[in-house]
This record gives structure tokens, sequence and C-alpha cells, in this order.
């Protein structure tokens, strides 16, 4: 154990397995607080799988998953949400037949107090609740430019949107830790250099401490302090953007990929 | 004759506790004769299942209509049994062929739901349909005499039928797992059941495919109601109802998607439920209950039945 | 909602009350009884709504939960004096004989009965996944039927329960409906509904914001539950008898037609489904008898001719209009205001062309 006391995520030696498949081996990375760290690596290399046992998605073979000091391994993923800890997804999945408002409103659902009786009869508490919600979703709406689509089907919007639009939900959970899987995919480098700097913003403004997966270097290499490098399952490098660049091996990694290919 | 079908009634396992409790080995044979019935049906679930991922919900009205065939074809047209026979099981083909065509082709890109709500609504269909054109009075299946005679074993009487459905089913078994196994055709439905998009891409067409599954299928399901008319003498329209749910059920405790995972569930299935009545007849009037609570608990501990594969879903 | 649309409602209940007095005063007792049938299959038909269409769980369970009211209103409020004669093969349980409870307790009754029975399935069957849980639902409902059929000191068996008191008149059913309808509308719209909502778009990515996947199914369900089983109370006291045989599977199918040609998740789209359903399958029955026209037979028409005609039409609208009527819209009185709107506009712009 290399830094500092107690980070904010922990994964201890996680390995899953499906059938014969190693998905991920011994993975054991840190995430301080207020740390943007990025998990890269081929594809296949194991980084969602990473993600989604981080998630509760799957629960690992081998090893444990430690947030905020508690032990979150096999929690289920609304569990560990409500501990503190949202994603975006690699492929978007937003409630795609809802409107926009809806779907930032539903990510608020987990904070309800109110039963589901005080609800549907409009109890004052859940009255004042459902206000309180409102007006976050309200500013969120604001604050990430999607005003004009408000009222819009989710799968209609551009693509872009779509995907501001998964990191405003993820948001509206109120979490600490923000992971955020492939967010500038499929995006020009204009759009990336934006999101770049978007995602420092909101992470200031939120207090936010980010892990993300991202094929983008550019993008990677300006925002993160630390970075994992995956192949096969296998963390092959970490260390500080410089460190990793030159990393022998992660040259290997990729241009073998990129031979392949 | 007549007593022939008083026998006959007496075989009916709702009203099993009748026989006397000496006759376990009655019993047995009851049990391996019904369990072979659910297996001829449950392959007809189990392979379409397999190919289209789809709960074929009117698999066991296909069978009704084969009792219906068959009981026009012996007491309506006076056919000799074997072409009445074959006819039926042509007939019940062509009826699962269409089935597929109109009620599930049109919906492979659908929704799920969309094709369980079409799957409903053809099951509901052809129920409907039956009571309307043979309306709802139970007909009596004919008797054929070459079944219906009965040998005496052990002091037991026992129809001929009851021991000719279960090799019935092992050869029609072993001719479908030859034709799965080691034919062109049957290769193609292994590689669709495998990976339908990647079988599409290597060219094996899936609409042949699709139709020859739901042709054998129904094949099946017509050698199913033949006996079962012979051994259960009474055909109306919603006798297919509680056959077809309970074999879903086989095929799902066998593994659903699998062949020989089949033949075993509606072994386990109609062997347990003759057992259950024999050992503990006064539960005889939750026999139909049985077979659920048989799903659930395979559900919650096997979901993927005795025989099959873990199926990963993908995030 | 907006302070216009509220007078509205309120004009629309207030318009409603007087259609039910005019019904009961004026109309004869097979209209009324058509209305009230279509009454409590809207509450049936849009508490399976709200299982099937607003959380997208395919439940096929209602015909058992229907019965589990329906029994409870059964044995509960005939008066104790003519048991014996009701119960004539097999006395009832001593137990529960000298228990008679006012309709509104047995119906009450019969609905949470209903959602805790719901949570008794539940619990195993809500982790199922579409097709799985149709069948296992569909089985719990076969189920309940089969224990009805065999508890016959408590249910009287295969014979039924006749001598039901016909309590439930237009008032009240009419009254339950609203009730009911305002009920689920509110938890629709509400943070819950919403809820419901995500689980039915996408169970994946609804758990990672957080929404207990298995609470709010099983929350859902029970609720679905609760609503069938007063529905089924409502039938009891409607029919005055109860038997088995009523609440069969295909009963299900009948509400599954209901919700598929209003709109899977569509509130209004289920009501406007629910009246033309019942009411079409009530006067439709001429299709069942036979029909001779200038004295020549017509072939088609016959026993079963009807319900042919409607699982034919639950295929059409599957294969041919998935959405049904209305999809997951809803009518609301924007919506017929813009419709006045634009019709006015129509006219003046004709005008102008003239």
């Amino acid at each position: 154990m290399t830094t500092n006391s107690n980070p904010l995520l922990e994964t201890q030696e996680v390995t899953i397995k499906f059938g014969g498949l190693t998905a991920v081996n011994n993975l054991s990375i840190e995430v301080n607080k207020g740390e943007i760290v990025a998990l890269i690596g081929p594809n296949g290399a194991g980084k969602t799988t990473a993600f989604n046992i981080i998630t509760g998605v799957y629960a690992p073979t081998k090893g444990k998953v430690i947030y905020d000091g508690k032990d979150i391994t096999g929690l289920k993923p609304d569990q560990i949400t409500r501990m503190g800890v949202a994603r975006t997804f690699q492929n978007i999945r937003l409630f795609k037949k809802l409107s926009v408002w809806e779907n930032i409103m539903i990510a608020c659902h987990l904070r309800l107090q109110s039963n589901f009786a005080g609800a549907a009869l409009r109890f004052p508490k859940y009255r004042a609740e459902e206000k309180r919600m409102r007006e976050k979703v309200h500013r969120l709406i604001e604050e990430f430019g999607l005003s004009r689509y408000q009222d819009d089907q989710a799968s209609s919007l551009p693509y872009g949107v779509q995907r501001r639009l998964e990191i405003a939900r993820a948001l509206a959970t109120e979490p600490k830790l923000l992971l955020l899987d492939e967010p500038a995919a499929g995006m020009n480098p204009k759009e990336t250099e934006e999101l770049t700097h978007f995602i420092r913003e909101i992470k200031d403004k939120y207090d936010l401490t980010v892990l993300l997966i991202e094929h983008h270097m550019d993008l990677v290499m300006e925002i993160s302090q630390r970075i994992y490098v995956l192949d096969f399952g296998e963390t092959i490098a970490k260390g500080t953007a410089e460190e990793v660049q030159n990393d022998p091996k992660v040259i290997e990694a990729y241009l073998g990929v990129e031979e392949g290919a | 004759m007549v007593s022939d079908i008083f026998i006959n009634a007496l075989f009916i396992p709702a009203t099993a506790d009748a026989v006397s409790s000496s006759s376990l080995w009655q019993y047995f044979a009851n049990g391996v004769s019904l369990g072979s019935l659910y297996a001829l049906i449950a392959i007809g679930y189990t392979m379409v299942y397999g190919i289209l991922r789809l709960i074929n919900f009117a698999h066991g009205d296909i069978f009704m209509m084969a009792a219906y065939f068959a009981f026009f074809g012996i007491a309506v047209f006076h056919l000799p049994w074997p072409i009445s026979f074959i006819l039926v099981i042509v007939a019940t083909a062509l009826l699962g062929i269409t089935l597929e065509r109109v009620a599930y082709r049109p919906l492979r890109d659908a929704p799920k739901n969309s094709i369980l709500i079409s799957a409903i609504g053809a099951s509901f269909f052809l129920e409907n349909l039956a009571t309307y054109l043979f309306s709802g009075k139970p007909k009596a299946f004919p008797e054929i005499a070459f079944f219906a005679d009965t040998v005496v074993i052990g002091g037991v009487s026992i129809q001929i039928v009851t021991f000719f459905i279960p090799v019935v089913t092992l050869i029609f078994l072993a001719v479908l797992l030859y034709i799965v196994n080691k034919t062109k055709v049957g290769m193609a439905m292994r590689a669709v059941s495998r990976d339908y998009e990647t079988a599409m891409v290597m060219g094996v067409d899936i609409n042949r495919v699709i139709t020859f599954t739901f042709a054998i299928g129904s094949a099946l399901a017509a050698v199913g109601a033949i006996m079962w008319g012979t051994r259960y003498p009474q055909v109306q329209p919603m006798m297919g109802v509680m056959p077809g749910l309970k074999c879903f059920i086989a095929a799902v405790v066998g593994g659903i998607g699998n062949i020989p995972g089949a033949v075993l569930g509606g072994f386990i299935l109609g062997f347990g439920e003759i057992m259950l009545i024999a050992l503990l007849p006064s539960l005889t009037g939750y026999r139909d209950a049985f077979a659920f609570i048989l799903l659930i608990l395979i559900l919650l501990f096997r979901p993927t039945g005795i025989l099959g594969e873990k199926i990963a879903e993908k995030v | 909602m907006k302070k216009e649309d509220k007078i509205l409602s309120i004009i629309l209940i207030a318009g409603l009350f007087v259609f039910i007095a005019v019904a009961d005063k004026f109309f004869n007792l097979y209209v009324q009884r058509v209305l009230n049938l279509c009454a409590i299959y809207t509450i049936l038909a849009l508490s399976m709504n709200l299982i099937n269409g607003f959380t997208g769980l395919f439940s096929l369970g209602h015909a058992g939960f229907m019965a589990i009211g329906a029994y409870m209103v059964g044995i509960f409020t005939v008066p104790v004096e003519i048991r014996p004669m009701v119960y004539f093969m097999k006395p009832m349980h001593p137990a529960i004989a000298d228990i008679e409870m006012p309709f509104i307790v047995a119906l009450i009754l019969g609905g949470l009965l209903s959602a805790f029975i719901a949570f008794l399935i539940g619990a195993p069957v809500l982790r199922l996944r579409d097709d799985y849980l149709a069948i296992a639902t569909l089985g719990f409902s076969e189920i309940i039927r089969i224990v009805i059929t065999n508890a016959q000191s408590i249910t009287n068996g295969s014979l039924g329960i006749k001598n039901i008191p016909p309590v439930a008149n237009i008032w009240w059913i009419y009254i339950t409906m609203i009730i009911s309808i305002a009920f689920i509308v509110l938890l629709i719209n509400s943070s819950y509904g919403r809820a419901f909502k995500a689980i039915r778009e996408d169970e994946i990515a609804a758990e990672a914001m957080g929404i207990n996947l298995f609470k709010h199914k099983m929350m859902s369900f029970m609720i679905g539950a609760f609503f069938a089983g007063i529905g089924g109370g409502l039938y009891a006291a409607l029919l005055g008898t109860v038997d088995p045989k009523n609440f069969l599977f295909v009963l299900t199918y009948n509400f599954l037609l209901i919700i598929v040609l209003g709109g899977m998740g569509s509130v209004s789209g289920t009501i406007i489904s629910a009246y033309v359903v019942t009411a079409g399958q009530e006067w439709l029955r001429f299709l069942d008898e036979p029909l001779s026209i200038g004295g020549i037979a017509i072939p088609l028409f016959r026993p079963g001719f009807r319900m042919v005609i409607f699982s034919l039409l639950l295929m059409i609208i599957v294969l041919f209009y998935r959405d049904g009527l209305m999809g997951t819209r809803e009518i609301n009185w924007e919506m017929i205001k813009n419709f006045g709107k634009r019709f006015k506009l129509r006219r003046v712009k004709s005008g102008e062309v003239q």
C-alpha cells in the first residue's frame, strides 16, 4: 500500500471470473478524495467490468471494494448509489422514452423520505420534498444547458446532449464519487475539450472525486492526476501521465492492439 | 368396450385415489406414461425457446387442435387410424408453421413484451376458435382397439398404450437428437440457438430454421395429443392449457433450450405428479399446483434448470 | 396542476355524479349492470396496468387477486342465518361461521389480503424477468383458484357462494372507481410513479440511480393486487354469487386485452378501453345468437363467435397497432383545450380561404 492513509475508494486485489475467463485480475486501485483518476487500456481490458464491480453490478470472485472506509463488496447497485457513488454508462442508458426533466427527477428519488401513501395523497411533507426536488432539477437543467430540451424525450436529443444529461442525472443522486465511463466517446476534439473543462468545473463545484474510463488521451492526460493502465484484466502500469506515457509495457499494449486491429 | 372406457376413466390420475393402494406398480406405469406425454410436448417449448427466446404460449393449444384433428379423422371421417395419424401430424405441423408466420414473425424485432402478448393472443384465439368451431362440450376421443386393449400384469390390468407411450417417446427423441446433432438443418438450428446474429451473418437461413423448428415441435405435440387422447379420451377446447403450462415448466426444470432436458423434466413432472397422488392422496386436489411450486423452486435455486447452461446478461 | 385545470376536473367529477344519479334513477337494470361492470373492469384493468404498463412487470396474476377480494366479500357478507343453506354440502368452518362484516369492511380487508398474498408471491417471483414472471404469476393465479376450490369449509369449494347481498349499487361502484383512479393517478404522478417508469424503461439504469428494484416492484405489485381485490369484492357484490370458475386465468387475458388496446402505460387509454371492451362484450352478445336476415341464416353467428372476435382483436392490436389507443400518452386538459383551439383555428383559416 503506497499512498496516503484513507482513500475515498479502494479496490483490494479484486478479481472476477466469468466461466473460464478472468476479466479483471488482482485490481488494486486507490482514489483519494478530490482526485481525478483515469482507468485506461485497450478494448476488452476489463475497465467497464471494474466499474461494474465497484458499483455493485457484479460481485467480485475475490477481493474487496472499500468506499469511504466501508466495505461495499457485494452490496447492490442502489445501495452503493445511495452511499454516494454515481456513474454514467459507456453506451448511454437514459430512460429513453421519458423527458429530460423526468430523467433527472428520477435520480432524486433515492433521497425521498415520504412513503408511497404520503406521496400519492400529497401530504405536506411530500409536497415540500417534491418542491425541493423540482428546484434542484431546475438548477441542474440550467447549469447543464438543458433548458431548451427540458420536455423532450431523452432519445430525441443529440448525442452530445445525451451524454451531458447522463452526467446531470448522475449528479442528481448527490454523489461524492463520480464514475464516468467513456464520457467523450463519439465526440470531436472541440467537444472533448469542452467536456474536459466541464468535468473540472463540476468537480470543483460539487466537491467531487472522479474516476473515469476514457480513450481520448488528450482528455486523460490533461485532466487526471493519476492513471491506471489495464490490459487483459491485469494492471500493467500506474502513475502520473508522464510516467505512464513512457512506460514500455503501456506502449507495447497499445501498439500490440493497433497491430492486431 | 364400454367397460374399457370405464377403466380408462379410472386411469385418469385425478380420480386415481380410487385405485387400490396395492398397485404401486400401476402408479409407476402411469407415471412413466404421463411423463412421456409431458416430455413430447415439452420438447416443442424447449426448441422454440432455444431459438427465439420465446415462450410459445400457444403450444398447448396446438396440442389441443391436434387432438381435435385426430378426433375428426377417426370418429367423423372414419379414416383408418394409421392414415389419420399421419394426416394429423402433418396438419398440426402446418398449423404450427402458420402460427409462427402470422403471430411471431412480424414481431421478431419488436419489444419482448409485444411478442409475449402476441403469443398469449394466439393461445386465446385458438381456444376461442375451438370453442366456436367444435363447441365447448367435451367430445369422446374415439377408441382405438389396438391401444386400448389391456394386459394383466401382477393382478393389475394395464392398457397397452401405457407401455406404448414411453417407447414412442424414446423413438422420437432418438430421431430428433439425430436430426439436431447429425444433419445440416440440425446444425443450423444449433447455430441459431447459440448465437442468432452470428448465425444470420454466417448465412444461415433463419426463417427456414424457425419454420422447421415449429414444424417439428408441433408434430411432436400431435403425437402427444394422439396418445393423450387414447389415454384420457376426452377432447375439449381448454384441454391444452394445463398440459401446456406444465410442459413449459418441464422444459424449464430440465433446462430450457435443452432437448434431453425437456424429456427429463417431463418425466420428473409426470412421475412426481402421479407419486404425489399415490403417496399423499389427500393432496389430489392440489396436483395442478405441484407443477407451479416446482417451477418456483427451480427458478429460485437453479434458474438454468438441471441440464441448462448459464446465460450471462450484458450490461 | 393549474388552477383552471383543477376547476375543470372538479366540474368533470361533478358531471359524473349527475350522470350516476340519472343512471340510478332512470336507466334500466341491464344498462346499469353494464355500466357497473365497465367501472369494475376499469379498476381491475387500471391496477393491472400499474403493474404491467407503468412498472413493466409482465404479471398475469390478476384473476387470482380478484378472486381473493371477491371471496372475502362472499364469505363474510352472507348473513349468518342463511349460511347453512349456502354451505349445504359441508358446513362452514366454526372459526368463521359466526363472523359477519359490513360490506365496506370485507371489501377493504379483501384488498388488504390480496396485497398480502401478492407480497408472499412477489418475494420469489418478482426477481424473475418478463416471460418467466408471466408464467409464474399465472401459475400462482391458478394456485389461488385451486386452493379456493379445495378449501370447502371456508369457500364452499366448487359450489361457489350464493346469496351474497347485492349491496354494490351504482353509487358504491362509481365512487370506488373514482377513488381508485384518483389514487393510482396521483401515485403515478408522484416520485414513486417516476421510479416505476424508470424500472420499466431500464432496470440497470434505475438501479444505478439508487432505486431499490425489488422494493419498488413489490410496491407496485402489492398496490395493483390491492385494487384487484377491491375490484373483485365489488364484482362479488354486484353479481351476488362467486364461483372458482369465475376466476380462471383467461379472465386475466380480458384485462390484458383492455390495457393493450388502451395503451400499456396510459391511464386515460385504459379507462376508455375498459368501457369499450366491457360494453362491447356485452352488446356484442348478439354475435353468439343465431342470426337470420330475410329468412337466410347467417352461418357465422353462433356461440363463441364473440370471443373469437375479441381474441382476434388482441392479436390485431399487438401486430399492427402496438401502442394501442394511447401508447404511454394521456388525455389531459391541455390536450383537450388545444384540440378545441386547433378546431377553431381551422375554421377561421378555412373562412379566410373562402
